[in-house]
């Protein structure tokens, strides 16, 4: 029973950190169509970028340090700001393939630029999660800090959907990503629609990232590994859908856990079969639109 | 290009017959000119631009890019490498042979589920399933040595008659770098007949028009999973023929980055042409080497290459040569 409650809040911070992940991607999919392979890199920037910023502020404990944990959201999402125009803005009118090398290219590129920044050592700045401490449920401890992850993924989708589905701009971006040129003759600046919805898929990823660095720690290579499960997600839910990324992340969060626990040998490959036999029966996804 | 091309000459079979040759002759030779670090790069070079050419038979022909051909390298890498280690084969075309079954298993299977699907979802699901491969790779560390990898001892070749005991460098850079270059060339020819064939004329009217080609009379998912089975498994004798070669054979190469090097190189080279990607590969690959050794960013090196190649010569190496050398004849 209490490894069960551990487990659940186990797969529901997997689920958490996945969200974040996943929703830009699916998000900047949906919008302009673009699979984007340096998602994952722009995750792992967030989570350096904030990395960086907590070790700056030096080893003193105080709440303030929970201030420094958006900096990297909002860093990658300025980052995003300048790329979507500069480098994706050309390669709309061509074939998909190129805009998979460009991201593919980015992601080679954004590796380095953090190795250059931060060293290739890990950074593990986990003084947020030591401030808030661990509490005890039903005779084990389990630290605090998780409870925030989970709150913060759920907060996050609960304001995409807000943003998507009850705002102005998210009606404009629905039509967007339904009919770009019909969008675009009824008089809406689609390019700005562009580079705003990049910039907040790549402010998700930035938060995902920031908000788990106290306790995954930033490491090279971190940006491929959760490109993959990412990839995941979306292929699961279906790619270009909010509740897709949601339910994606709960399903492979949940089967990571029970991997994990179970069948440790074979945990990775449970995902990408789950992903691949899914694909099979509903090629769009769970939610995807054909 | 178009059929209305101006270029005044075309070089026709014949005159292509002749620079093939010319090229050939002039790889026999290298090892002879060259250092044996040299040739050995060389050796890495050719054997990408075997996988790359069985790589561009589904992307510049067929029109489906692969995001998982790390799959089938590795495949064939790691049939040699286990065949090496529990079953003591030492003969390279043994080994060779075991690399090609394997990646056919592997690839009519995998193929037989992606060529269901075309476009974004194509490249997602060959990227899911490489990935599947990794991590089973990574985990059966008891089969695979997991991360540390599996040492392949230097074979030797032709049925014994060339033993590798002796100094490894001086057996990769000259009979290693034949038996490359002989495997090398074979494929070569094989390709550019699979290309020219019926059969190629067909993948490449999927290509170009999926619907007129179903109207035409095509199986377009047979001849898709055919393509996809043929490219897999050029790809995979590419893997078998590095094991050795690289002499030790780690997960990395399934790792869907390393799909993204096969892209890339590719894409480097050009692939709407049929030698582009040998060109891709054998460039890419003294890039790379040169990158590495002269910078720890080398990453960041290869990546604004891809970029900056993206943006201003999508055609890759070949195709911009090929524009370019009927405007300068005219400019002269």
């Amino acid at each position: 029973m209490v490894t069960l409650a551990i487990q659940v809040l186990n797969s529901l911070y997997y689920a958490s950190s996945l969200f974040l992940i996943a929703c830009g991607l699916s998000l900047i999919y949906g919008v302009m169509r673009i699979v984007n392979l340096a998602h994952g890199s722009l995750y792992a920037l967030g989570a350096y970028v904030t990395a960086g910023a907590v070790l700056l502020a030096g080893t003193q404990p105080s709440g303030l340090v929970f201030l420094l944990l958006p900096a990297g959201a909002f860093a990658v999402a300025g980052a995003g700001a300048i790329l979507e125009p500069s480098l994706l803005r050309p390669l709309y009118a061509r074939a998909e393939e190129y805009q998979l090398l460009v991201t593919f290219g980015l992601l080679l590129i954004l590796e380095d630029v953090m190795r250059f920044f931060w060293g290739a050592l890990p950074l593990s700045p986990s003084a947020p999660a030591d401030l808030l401490g661990s509490s005890s449920i039903l005779g084990t401890t389990y630290p605090n800090y998780n409870f925030l992850v989970i709150a913060v993924g759920l907060l996050a989708a609960a304001l995409m959907w807000a943003f998507v589905y009850r705002t102005r701009f998210g009606v404009i971006l629905r039509a967007t990503s339904q009919d770009m040129r019909m969008t675009s003759a009824l008089g809406v600046n689609v390019k700005r629609v562009y580079v705003l919805a990049f910039a907040i898929g790549c402010f998700m990823a930035g938060l995902g990232g920031a908000i788990t660095v106290p306790i995954t720690g930033a490491a090279l290579g971190m940006g491929v590994d959760a490109l993959v499960l990412a990839f995941v997600v979306v292929v699961i839910g279906g790619l270009g859908s909010l509740e897709g990324a949601l339910i994606g992340a709960v399903i492979v969060g949940f089967f990571r856990t029970l991997g994990i626990n179970f069948f440790p040998e074979v945990e990775l490959a449970i995902l990408y079969l789950v992903a691949a036999v899914i694909l099979l029966v509903r090629p769009a996804g769970l939610f995807g639109r054909p | 290009m178009s059929a209305m091309d101006p270029s005044p000459v075309r070089p026709g079979f014949a005159g292509r017959l002749r620079a093939a040759a010319l090229d050939a002759v002039l790889l026999l030779l290298l090892p002879w000119l060259i250092p044996p670090y040299q040739t050995i790069l060389l050796s890495y070079g050719l054997i990408f631009g075997i996988a790359a050419l069985g790589f561009n038979l589904l992307l510049g022909y067929t029109g489906l890019l692969s995001f998982g051909h790390s799959a089938y390298f590795a495949v064939g890498a790691y049939a040699v490498a286990l065949l090496g280690k529990y079953l003591h084969v030492t003969s390279m075309e043994l080994s060779l042979l075991g690399g090609i079954i394997a990646s056919t298993i592997i690839s009519a299977l995998f193929g037989a589920v992606c060529v269901r699907y075309t476009r974004i979802f194509f490249a997602v699901l060959t990227l899911a399933l490489s990935q599947v491969l990794w991590s089973l790779a990574l985990k059966f560390y008891w089969v695979t040595g997991g991360t540390d990898g599996l040492r392949v001892p230097t074979p030797s070749l032709l049925g014994g008659l060339i033993s590798g005991t002796g100094d490894k460098v001086l057996f990769l850079s000259r009979p290693y770098y034949y038996f490359v270059l002989v495997v090398f060339l074979a494929c070569v020819a094989i390709l550019w007949v699979i290309v020219h064939s019926p059969f190629g004329q067909a993948l490449q009217a999927i290509r170009d028009n999926e619907t007129r080609a179903e109207f035409v009379g095509i199986r377009v998912r047979g001849y898709r999973w055919l393509a996809f089975l043929i490219s897999g498994v050029f790809t995979g004798l590419a893997g078998g023929l590095w094991a050795p070669l690289n002499g030790l054979v780690t997960p990395d190469i399934i790792y869907w980055p390393f799909s993204g090097r096969i892209v890339f190189l590719t894409v480097l080279g050009g692939f709407r042409t049929f030698t582009g990607p040998i060109v891709g590969a054998v460039v890419f690959n003294y890039l790379e080497t040169y990158a590495v050794g002269t910078t720890v960013y080398w990453q960041f090196v290869l990546g604004s290459v891809l970029v900056v190649l993206v943006m201003t010569m999508p055609s890759g190496i070949v195709g911009t040569v090929a524009q370019l050398v009927p405007r300068l004849k005219r400019a002269t």
